[in-house]
């Protein structure tokens, strides 16, 4: 039972980091139909940002703050040098543009900083741990949930409340016709790159306090993951990529402690293998997207 | 006087197909012109162009005395222009309060969106009584009039009507109908492409015949219905 408790606060807080990653995927994707592999890179560059502050001793909540500014900075420009160019061409020649804005950014951090994964310096107060109800938690776990607990709250409430949000969720649902309303296209696509570049910071922060460590390729992985999580809940729907990314973080924590050690090595394949089953019951993802729902009435 | 909207030799594309043929138009303030044809004929690419969602092959746009010819749909709401598109396209996950929300995006006056809730609920008492349901819940009659409502928000010079009775049942047809007549009364100046020739000429000042990108005919919405006959122009477009 105890364990049960232990690897479900852990499962919390791995998916919640999906969910954030997952979501920065949507966000986008919802708006102008295109899948950011490169996203990855915005957390990556947040990671080097910590490091960086690290080294010079900047202390930690400035640092997580300048390392969430610099992922949303990184992210509107990313957009206007290379995804706007390609805005109204097809969605397999954004994603391909995604791929290679990926890839320059991995080949620069090798040859400009370090190919090697770098120590990143994280305050004592991150690896220590408390005891709660006889569960041992570490601090960082407890903060990964609480940030993801405030992120998804600030989110829910730019899309529902702030005019500037609910445009958004109109450009998603017919671009348009928002900007009949309007609604201008350019400000629309950077606000729903620095607020993905802003989900991405934040899951950066919260990853690399996991790990003390950063490396040229550190995003790749978590975003594949999100990747697959925005898919299992629905890709384009912003409720579908929570769920899909909490979904996605119970099975890999829970298949990591209860499955045999001698099945662990087909860990991933057996997740993998999960969201396949879910999906031949849901093909449009667990909470599809609200066009697609239209499109069958 | 100088017209509100002047449209001269348009020609609108949509890769190899030639949807707009060179026409030529103008709209009066407080005027209400509509524009009839069969499917194709290029109504609602004309309107289209206009909102500049459809690309100008050539020719130009004035409105209020100032080319808009190559402007982005964006930036003409603001100069006073609103279309209710074809097959109403309102925001179906958006709840009705939002989507006249969205109408009002770009008025900055608070004053003028307030005056603007007010007359789009008090002609729409319906979507005041729905304004927490989602859009796209509401029948397809109660859309139409959100999709007005909307464009409506925006407080425009000029309203462009899409095919506003396109899919309602009979009954609902005449509300709208009774609708554009109480904007009439509003003075707004409308420009409505439809295929209810018959209703349509009753309530507008003029009107446009188009058949295969140009304009056929055009009058006076009396003489228009006196001369009749369009059966001919509509089946054979």
């Amino acid at each position: 039972m105890e364990i049960l408790l232990q690897q479900t606060v852990n499962a919390i807080a791995l998916g919640g980091t999906y969910a954030l990653l997952a979501l920065g995927l949507a966000v986008v994707f919802s708006i102008m139909g295109l899948i950011n592999f490169a996203h990855g890179e915005l957390m990556t560059i947040a990671g080097y940002v910590l490091m960086y502050c690290g080294l010079a001793g900047v202390p930690f909540a400035i640092a997580a703050a300048l390392a969430v500014g610099a992922a949303m900075l990184a992210a509107v420009l990313m957009e206007i040098i290379a995804f706007r160019p390609v805005r109204n061409a097809s969605g397999a020649t954004m994603l391909v543009t995604s791929f290679a804005v990926s890839m320059v950014l991995q080949v620069l951090f090798q040859n400009l900083i370090a190919a090697r994964s770098q120590p990143v310096l994280l305050p004592q107060l991150l690896s220590d741990s408390v005891s709660i109800f006889g569960l041992v938690i570490g601090i960082n776990k407890i903060a990964a949930i609480i940030a993801t607990i405030v992120m998804l709250a600030f989110l829910d409430w730019f899309m529902r409340k702030q005019k500037h949000g609910i445009a958004m969720r109109a450009a998603a649902s017919d671009f348009a016709v928002a900007r009949l309303m309007g609604i201008r296209a350019n400000t629309v696509i950077s606000a729903a790159f620095a607020l993905s570049g802003l989900l991405a910071g934040v899951a950066a922060v919260l990853w690399v306090s996991q790990r003390a460590s950063v490396d040229p390729l550190m995003g790749f992985s978590p975003v594949l993951k999100a990747f697959i999580a925005a898919i299992l809940g629905g890709l384009g729907s912003l409720r579908g990529a929570v769920a899909g990314g909490f979904v996605l973080g119970f099975i890999e924590i829970y298949l990591a402690a209860f499955l045999p050690a001698s099945m662990q090595e087909f860990r991933e394949p057996i997740g993998l293998a999960i969201v396949v089953f879910v999906m031949l019951f849901r093909p449009n993802g667990l909470i599809p997207a609200a066009s697609l729902k239209a499109e069958k009435v | 006087m100088e017209p509100l909207l002047k449209v001269s030799s348009l020609q609108v594309r949509y890769g190899a197909v030639q949807a707009v043929r060179g026409i030529d138009f103008e709209i009066r303030e407080g005027e209400i012109v509509a524009f009839l044809g069969a499917n194709g004929a290029g109504k609602s690419s004309t309107l289209n162009a206009i909102a500049g969602l459809a690309d100008v092959h050539s020719g130009t746009i004035e409105f209020a005395g100032r080319d808009i010819t190559a402007m982005a749909p964006e930036t003409l709401t603001p100069l006073g222009l609103a279309l209710s598109p074809e097959g109403r396209r309102v925001f179906p996950a958006l709840s009705v309060a939002e989507n006249l929300l969205m109408g009002a995006y770009s008025v900055r006056d608070k004053a003028k969106i307030d005056t603007a809730w007010e007359r789009v609920y008090s002609l729409f008492p319906i979507l005041h009584e729905r304004k927490d349901q989602l859009a796209g819940t509401l029948s397809g009659g109660q859309q139409q009039m959100l999709a007005v409502g909307r464009a409506l928000m925006s407080g425009p010079r000029l309203l462009l009507l899409d095919e506003p009775s396109l899919g309602l049942a009979p009954l609902i047809v005449e509300q709208v109908f009774d609708l554009i007549t109480i904007l009439r009364d509003q003075k707004v100046t409308i420009a409505l492409v439809e295929q209810n020739v018959a209703k349509s000429l009753e309530i507008a000042d003029r009107g446009y015949i188009l058949s295969g990108g140009k304009v056929v005919g055009e009058g006076t919405a009396t003489d228009l219905m006196a001369e009749g006959g369009f059966e001919d122009t509509f089946l054979g477009a």
